[in-house]
């Protein structure tokens, strides 16, 4: 495989993943205490 | 000016409101509904055909301008109408600002679920029947023209492939009381339900078949290349290619067709969130498991799997018929060199990972049209979801009757490109100069986890809307062979693909009346074949990749032989013969009836309710 195909290919796949993961674990997070919790009471962050 | 009181629970709601089970499940519901056979077939064709690795920059830069801010605009938008009782976009949008006309180009986002339902159940149909067939061993021993031709047979209701009567037919209906059975089910115990199977399910599918592809080595299983060869022919970046407003173009379309958006499905998910429930973090987990399927499974599963046994030219060209060809054609075929036992199972991970990408957006088609029965009208969800799958049934059938004779494409053209644009431009523009900036940004971030960047503001505000109306303009005038520099006040020779030329039916060649005596022969070729299969007979003419296969009537006869040569025009057959074009505009008829039919369905909605809606405003 040539390097500028692995770079581009690593780098998008790195972005791709580690936002999905992110996301997917502050979904999860956010499941868990709103399961506990209920719902925030704020209706705006800031 | 009539103003719309914020976050206010009416009296007319229903008592007992559907919601989500949970988080985690509107999360992968959402995914479903965005993950599709685009994701698998589409995506790395257009990758292919647009600059390799390259096509990834003008599709990230799309993904953050134009994909990200529509997901933020339907979700929140979504979850404003959800207040009011409203789960069907033409009610949420006359919600968002009270003039009529925002209900009725709301009307798309019930139309494009219904028309796009109709031919997207019968793809997802063909991918039930393709693991039946995996797991029964049909493909085994078959040559890939055998392959292709399976394809070809199968489609058409006259051959019965393997004894099966009318077995198109047969896993249709079979799909679409699938569908509606877990319609039926309401929206946690049916689509939520199902999303958490078909999703990690497809997930697992797809790592199995990206494993195996990339794992793959030359010599081994017939294979000439390695799995690797495949990814760095996609990858590779040409760079040149930014600089080619198509690319752009593609890579905008790709965005916009891979999130689902343009269709009311998402709206009508985001409207049973309650009022204070996060979307911007739920919005970006939805989008980002979409772009892991698309650009990471998708991208690894078709093209290097295709480039190990066909080499990287063949592949080039057979990315010219499009993913469906690729996946339906071919795929079966290149699995047979894995050995009974494997091709089975990658034929069942392949077509069922197809399957539950398919059943999990087309079950977001029909949620809006079920909640659209229920809020404005009455119905119950049983009789609702019923409601659904026979009119699906009724609007479906042209497409597997009369597939080859393109109803097919354009329901497809007209409902799943068209019609998506157009919504989507408007809500656009609704959402950032009607309802109000501030007031959206206020809904987008209103009970947010994450804190949502300021840039998208102005996104949402100029950017998003501008390059909506760009696109939009674009697929109306697109120049032939998309050569941009053609472009002059003097005009210019259209693509096909175009909207006015599609109106105009510019390139529908020379069988260009409803009826004629003559059947002419579309482009220059050769008579490869004249079969006899199952009482009827078919006049095959091909050249390269393309291929037309004819199926002579019983009162028409041949007025060629196989090994003619042919150039387009020639007669092939006489008769009386009912040619494509009347089947065009047909279809394009039906679907405009069925728009027209919605939005008269709307109005008197609106009378129905227009009591109890005023109270609330």
């Amino acid at each position: 495989m040539n390097t500028s195909a692995l770079i581009m290919m690593l780098t998008v796949w790195l972005l791709v993943f580690g936002f999905t993961a992110y996301f997917f674990i502050r979904v999860l997070v956010g499941d868990h205490r709103e399961k506990k919790n209920g719902l925030k009471e704020n209706t705006n962050n800031y | 000016m009539i103003t719309m009181e914020k976050h206010v629970q009416h009296d007319f709601l229903p008592k007992k409101v559907e919601s989500w089970g949970s988080r985690v499940g509107l999360v992968l519901a959402m995914a479903g509904n965005a993950v599709g056979f685009g994701n698998f077939l589409r995506f790395p064709v257009q990758a292919v055909q647009n600059g390799g690795g390259a096509f990834i920059i003008p599709y990230l830069v799309c993904l953050v301008i134009l994909g990200f801010p529509l997901l933020l605009i339907e979700w929140s938008a979504g979850r404003y109408g959800g207040q009011f009782g409203h789960h069907s976009t033409p009610f949420i949008l006359r919600r968002m600002d009270n003039r009529a006309i925002w209900m009725y180009i709301g009307v798309f986002g019930i139309f494009s679920n219904v028309a796009i339902a109709s031919y997207y159940c019968y793809m997802e149909s063909w991918t039930m029947s393709y693991v039946y067939h995996s797991l029964a061993g049909t493909f085994h021993g078959m040559t890939q023209n055998r392959v292709a031709e399976f394809f070809n047979d199968y489609l058409d209701l006259n051959i019965s492939t393997t004894g099966i009567p009318f077995e198109a037919l047969l896993f249709f209906i079979l799909c679409l009381a699938l569908n509606t059975w877990i319609l039926s089910r309401g929206l946690s115990g049916g689509v939520e339900k199902a999303s958490k199977i078909g999703v990690p399910l497809l997930i697992v599918f797809g790592i199995f078949l990206a494993v195996k592809g990339i794992s793959m080595k030359a010599g081994q299983q017939g294979a000439v290349n390695d799995g690797i060869t495949g990814l760095n022919f996609l990858w590779t970046p040409h760079f040149d290619s930014l600089t080619n407003p198509k690319v752009w173009l593609a890579a905008a379309g790709q965005i916009f067709f891979t999130l689902s958006v343009g269709m009311g499905s998402i709206q009508c998910y985001a409207s049973y969130l309650k009022k204070n429930e996060d979307i911007a973090t739920n919005a970006f987990s939805a989008g980002f498991m979409n772009e892991f399927v698309e650009v990471i499974l998708g991208g690894s599963i078709i093209i290097p799997i295709a480039i190990g046994y066909f080499g990287v030219d063949k592949v080039v060209e057979l990315t010219g018929l499009g993913g469906l060809g690729l996946g339906f054609r071919t795929m079966p075929f290149l699995f047979e060199n894995w050995g009974p036992v494997m091709a089975a199972l990658a034929g069942v991970a392949f077509f069922g990972l197809l399957f539950f990408a398919g059943i999990t957006s087309s079950l977001a088609m029909g949620t809006p049209v079920v909640s659209f029965l229920r809020d404005e009208f009455g119905w119950k969800r049983k009789s609702a979801a019923l409601g659904f799958g026979i009119l699906i049934f009724i609007l479906g059938m042209p497409t597997v009757l009369f597939f080859k004779q393109g109803v097919f494409d354009e329901y497809d053209y007209w409902s799943g490109t068209v019609s998506l644009f157009v919504f989507a431009m408007f809500e656009s523009i609704l959402f950032a100069w009607f309802f109000g900036l501030d007031k959206g940004w206020e809904e987008i971030t209103r009970g947010s986890d994450i804190r949502v960047p300021v840039f998208f503001k102005y996104v949402l505000k100029y950017v998003t809307p501008v390059l909506l109306i760009v696109v939009f303009v674009a697929s109306l005038i697109r120049p032939a062979n998309d050569n941009w520099s053609l472009l002059s006040l003097k005009g210019w020779p259209l693509h096909n693909e175009s909207i006015i030329a599609q109106l105009r039916h510019q390139g529908i060649g020379p069988n260009k009346d409803y009826f004629s005596k003559y059947y002419y022969a579309e482009f220059d070729g050769t008579i490869t074949d004249i079969l006899k299969k199952d009482g009827g007979t078919y006049l095959r003419l091909e050249s390269g990749v393309k291929s037309l296969d004819y199926r002579v009537g019983g009162k028409q006869h041949l007025l060629v032989k196989k090994g003619d040569q042919v150039t387009a025009g020639t007669p092939l057959v006489e008769g009386r013969i009912i040619n494509r074009v009347f089947f065009i505009d047909m279809a394009r008829i039906l679907l405009l009836s069925v728009f027209i039919g919605i939005a008269v369905l709307v109005f008197f909605a609106w009378r129905r309710n227009k009591v109890k809606y005023n109270q609330s405003i």
